[in-house]
């Protein structure tokens, strides 16, 4: 497996006001990478620098091999881009937007009409091909603009908040399309977003940005093993009971142990920071060892949103 | 260069006009004040009643005018009375600096709408993502105002021929008009002034966020046609042969030095930051 993208200590400036800062990362052939961050934090300008729309002031890209500042027509040829907005053009139909911008694309002529017929069908739009763009919800108007940037069967697709506005159900319905297409298509994703749920679903590593640069790469395991070592065992008892927290904490395997408000009285519920979860029934023994009667021992789940927040608050707490 | 991309750039930019009412209306409604309307009602009044024809036609002042005209154009008032010698001067030399003011009107409209009317509804940014180059970007959008700036301009000047010769014919009892000076003023003048007005658009539209704006600031082109409109109806400036072509090379210069500036300073990155 290769690297599509290779950033390497990458920064930009507007005009006098900096929007990148040293970014480095790469993403792998064949992977949904997620690039993750609040409004503002660079990520749209990141994927206008990869397909050479911007010139990095300093450091170096390669995308596919090539140099976008330089070779950016060759990128942009293999590389598929939905926008931040659908960027439609209302006043021409569905099929005229697609068959214009395969034209641009450089989808060959005598193939054009039958990779739009495929796309439109496989986006749920040929009933509705020849209705002008501007009559489209917004739903479908997000499938048209996904449909326009997988014409020419890009080797590498952009996706700029794809779901941004979209109800639950078009949203769900955007995922999902996404899933598959890239699927059967063999694309590498990078996919913008500030909707962690959606992340969390779909891309295999993310990295995650704070206003200008990056604060951390990898797959979710990988952060929340560095970030959040270990694992939380959530513990409910059947009744209130007094607890030997040093005993339980001198546990082999045993990180910590979070308590209520009154971490003296009787608990009736805690939190067990475990190094993994062949530890569980070593705790469950103690505590009944205890007098505990348990009810629930439930090892949680670290998130996505779990980890984005920890290292935005890092990098908060860094910046005060 | 990619001539296909070039094309689709043009043709898509047409296909919007043509669902843009406050694009297309102008191009209908100036062409028919001035082909038909305006040239229908003096041959129309002047064909019904020839004895108030020549009372009204019958004025000192239009008199100093015909006497004032450069040998070129008396030449061809030869022979003429007074109502046909009216008609000529009107229709076939008064009016001309009109069929300027119409490609660099629709010229300027459709630039704008292709230039700041993309940025203002930010369709612009799929369409630099695309592997077109710029340059390719900036002569599609240079030809989709172009094209049909010159073609409006080119069929009016048919019909107005066919107007004028049609409606005029129980007065004048041939055909008269084009006149010699018509053809450098539509086939040469004319497409200079449409490029000036684009070139002038994109200059503008580089500068203004909206469709409004950047028609409503290379609309103010059009002062430059009525200087040329007051010059001829005030003996200044006749528009003959030679002044047409003389004319036409000034403007064409200009026209490509707006139009270089223009392709220089359209950038993706300029482009994208200013939107």
């Amino acid at each position: 497996m290769f690297n599509v993208i290779e950033v390497d200590r990458l920064t930009h400036y507007y005009g006098p006001r900096q929007s990148l800062d040293g970014l480095t990362f790469e993403v792998r052939q064949g992977e949904v990478f997620g690039l993750l961050g609040p409004n503002g934090a660079g990520k749209t300008t990141t994927i206008r620098l990869l397909n050479g729309l911007f010139t990095p002031t300093s450091g170096t890209i390669r995308v596919l091999g090539l140099d976008p500042a330089r070779q950016g027509e060759q990128v942009r040829a293999r590389t598929g881009v939905l926008t931040e907005t659908p960027a439609l053009y209302e006043r021409l139909t569905a099929r005229q937007n697609l068959m214009f911008f395969a034209t641009l694309s450089g989808v060959p002529a005598r193939e054009r009409a039958e990779r739009v017929n495929w796309l439109l069908e496989q986006f749920d739009l040929t009933a509705r091909a020849d209705d002008l763009a501007g009559a489209f919800s917004k739903g479908m108007k997000q499938r048209l603009a996904l449909a326009r940037a997988m014409l020419h069967r890009p080797e590498l697709l952009f996706l700029d908040e794809p779901t941004a506005g979209l109800d639950p159900e078009a949203s769900a319905q955007v995922r999902d399309w996404i899933a598959e297409v890239t699927r059967q298509e063999g694309m590498t994703v990078v996919l913008c977003t500030h909707i962690l749920s959606e992340a969390e679903r779909l891309c295999d590593r993310v990295a995650i940005m704070a206003p200008r640069r990056l604060l951390a790469v990898g797959s979710l395991d990988e952060l929340a093993q560095r970030l959040l070592p270990g694992q939380r065992l959530q513990v409910e008892l059947y009744e209130p009971c007094s607890i030997d927290f040093p005993r339980l904490r001198a546990l082999p395997g045993v990180l910590g142990v979070e308590t209520g408000a009154n971490p003296a009285g009787p608990a009736r519920e805690l939190v067990v920071q475990i190094k993994d979860a062949s530890i569980v029934p070593d705790v469950a023994s103690a505590l009944m060892q205890m007098g505990a009667r348990l009810l629930r021992l439930q090892p949680e789940h670290v998130s996505l949103e779990d980890v984005y927040f920890k290292l935005q608050q890092s990098a908060e707490e860094v910046r005060a | 260069m990619n001539f296909e991309r070039i094309w689709a750039i043009a043709r898509k930019d047409w296909r919007e006009v043509r669902r843009n009412r406050s694009a297309w209306l102008p191009m209908v409604i100036v062409p028919l004040i001035f082909v038909v309307v305006l040239p229908a009602g003096l041959l129309l009044a002047a064909g019904s009643d020839l004895e108030y024809a020549q009372m009204a036609f019958n004025d000192p002042e239009l008199e100093l005018m015909l006497r004032a005209l450069p040998p070129a154009m008396t030449a061809y008032l030869d022979g003429l009375d007074l109502v046909q010698s009216g008609i000529v001067l009107f229709l076939g030399y008064l009016f001309a600096p009109f069929f300027l003011i119409m490609p660099i009107m629709f010229a300027a409209v459709i630039a704008a709408e292709s230039f700041a009317g993309e940025l203002e509804r930010k369709t612009l940014e799929a369409l630099l993502y695309t592997p077109v180059r710029d340059s390719e970007l900036f002569l599609g959008k240079v030809l989709a105002a172009g094209v049909p700036a010159f073609a409006v301009t080119l069929f009016s000047f048919l019909g107005y021929t066919l107007v004028v010769n049609g409606l005029g014919w129980p007065v004048m009892g041939r055909v008269w008009f084009p006149l010699p000076a018509w053809y450098p003023l539509i086939f040469w003048v004319t497409p200079a002034i449409s490029a000036l007005g684009i070139g002038a658009t994109v200059l503008i539209s580089a500068r203004v966020k909206t469709f409004m704006g950047a028609y409503q600031l290379s609309g103010s082109l059009v002062l430059v046609v009525l200087a040329l409109l007051v010059g001829q109806a005030t003996g200044v400036l006749y528009l003959g042969v030679a002044a047409a072509l003389i004319i036409g090379a000034v403007l064409w210069v200009i026209a490509a030095a707006l139009l270089a500036v223009g392709i220089r300073t359209f950038r993706r990155s300029t482009i994208l930051v200013k939107g």
